[in-house]
């Protein structure tokens, strides 16, 4: 018989050559009690949470958490059911109606998760001998889309306005086209040239998809996102999003002034077989939706922290995925896996957790240190954070 | 560009940039086992390939090219 994790190996080896040197293993913490969206208890000590893409720290709103509670008390711990049979639940057209009145769109659709909101509608709407274009840097979930689907699936450089219109230059005449591009690419943390994309795409018929998970809440002056701060948000076909992210819980989205869009809740996969989200989530989800529609305040608090540790962390010595801080995410680029990893348990002893990213989610196959900011985090906690960062980048020989 | 040769010249001096280890090319050529290219090498690749040739080969059709032969008769057909 063959051993079919046999193709696991290389990826063990790895792993275990990783884990012999001594290291924590940085794909198993665990979070004992989480004290605030910025602090959390992890191996017995407190430790500043700078990974969780809780961007307007809406996981412990006081209305929030209410709304959540009463939704548990009224509806039930869940709905048991498909959102075309049993699984719709007056909360979760609440929680449509809120998103239709945060992007002032005709059309939204919850699914029960993100990816699950890219896999459904990309591999939905683009079929056989259509066309895909999309960045070579895109989300998981949006080439897992492309996989479920049928269409023809064509990459350009990460960011190359120019290779995008070349490619769709050559598409055949009359074809359907789907251009999948992202607000902010959470690796790096560096936003789209989504004016010029989005013009480049629709002078050549295509329609526009453009993921805005990690800019929600907080990009844009209603925080819908880079489309919305670059003035093109017109011209996008289709908004994914997220609840898990600045919303705070967990869910998917899209958003939409197509007038066929509703004929999606019929027809795409990933939308009819499976779950509802639970009563309690969609209830904290349009809650916070309609509290981050007056968030200007935390968005401008987020964008100097995200300023601050940008310009601290450069001034260490560190080598970051962008020049300027672009959104919440700052990317912080190591040498190899191994120092890495060792900076990564480095700042865990300081008392400070961020994401360890490495190849092949990384692009150009790097390995990062990816933190990301919250609105909650305060400017004290933000110099407290740097002197983490100077502390373990000494001890481990990554910064001089 | 009139006929295989041509193209397969043209193919050939296209890896060149690319071909780091300098092994010796041929029809048989693998992209991954033998010139070993990872993922943002084949992006590069492909783009110049597509750019020389003012054709497009989708990821679909990338799926089905394993060897240089392989790639030299799928240009030969994308361009007609």
């Amino acid at each position: 018989m063959t051993d079919l994790f046999s193709k696991f190996d290389p990826l063990i080896e790895t792993r275990e050559q990783l884990l012999a040197t001594g290291l924590t293993d940085p794909f198993n913490l665990v979070m004992e009690r989480v004290v605030s969206p910025t602090v959390a208890i992890c191996n017995g000590r407190e430790t500043v949470l700078l990974g969780t893409y809780n961007y307007m720290g809406m996981t412990f709103d006081q209305d929030v958490i209410a709304a959540g509670k009463q939704a548990l008390d009224e509806y039930g711990s869940g709905t048991t059911g498909s959102r075309v049979l049993n699984g719709t639940y007056a909360g979760h057209k609440a929680c449509e109606e809120a998103l239709k009145d945060f992007y002032a769109m005709d059309h939204a659709m919850v699914f029960s998760t993100g990816y699950q909101a890219n896999l459904g509608i990309i591999s939905t709407i683009a079929g056989k001998d259509d066309y895909i274009v999309l960045d070579i840097d895109s989300h998981a979930s949006i080439y897992d889309g492309c996989a479920l689907g049928n269409a023809n699936i064509v990459p350009f450089r990460h960011n190359d306005i120019d290779a995008l219109e070349k490619r769709l230059k050559r598409l055949p005449e009359g074809a359907g086209v789907l251009v999948v591009l992202e607000g902010v690419y959470s690796m790096l943390g560096d936003i789209a040239p989504l004016k010029e994309m989005v013009a480049v795409s629709k002078a050549h018929g295509a329609m526009v998809l453009v993921d805005e998970a990690h800019s929600m809440g907080f990009i844009g002056e209603h925080g819908r996102g880079v489309a919305e701060a670059q003035g093109c948000i017109d011209d996008v076909d289709f908004i994914i999003g997220t609840f898990s992210k600045s919303v705070g819980t967990v869910g998917g989205f899209c958003v939409s002034n197509h007038p066929k869009f509703e004929i999606m809740r019929l027809v795409c996969r990933p939308y009819v077989f499976t779950a509802s989200l639970p009563p309690s989530v969609v209830a904290t989800a349009a809650t916070s939706i309609r509290k981050l529609m007056h968030g200007a305040d935390k968005r401008a608090h987020l964008w100097e922290n995200s300023k601050k540790l940008h310009a601290g962390l450069k001034a260490l010595g560190f080598q970051l995925g962008t020049d300027e801080p672009q959104s919440a995410i700052i990317a912080v680029i190591m040498p190899d896996l191994e120092k890495g990893a060792a900076m990564w348990e480095a700042l865990l002893h300081e008392g400070l957790y961020v994401n360890l990213a490495r190849p092949p989610a990384t692009p150009a196959n790097m390995t990062l240190l990816r933190c990301s900011l919250c609105a909650e985090h305060s400017s004290e906690q933000v110099d407290q954070i740097l002197g983490m960062f100077e502390a373990a980048g000494r001890a481990t020989g990554c910064i001089g | 560009m009139t006929n295989r040769a041509d193209t397969d010249a043209k193919v050939k001096s296209l890896i060149e940039p690319f071909n780091k280890k300098g092994i010796e090319v041929t029809d048989s050529t693998r992209f991954a086992q033998d010139l070993e290219w990872d993922s943002l090498t084949v992006l590069d690749f492909v783009a110049n390939i597509e750019d020389e040739f003012d054709i497009l080969i989708t990821m679909n059709q990338q799926a089905e090219i394993e060897t240089v032969g392989q790639l030299v008769d799928a240009v030969e057909k994308l361009k007609g």
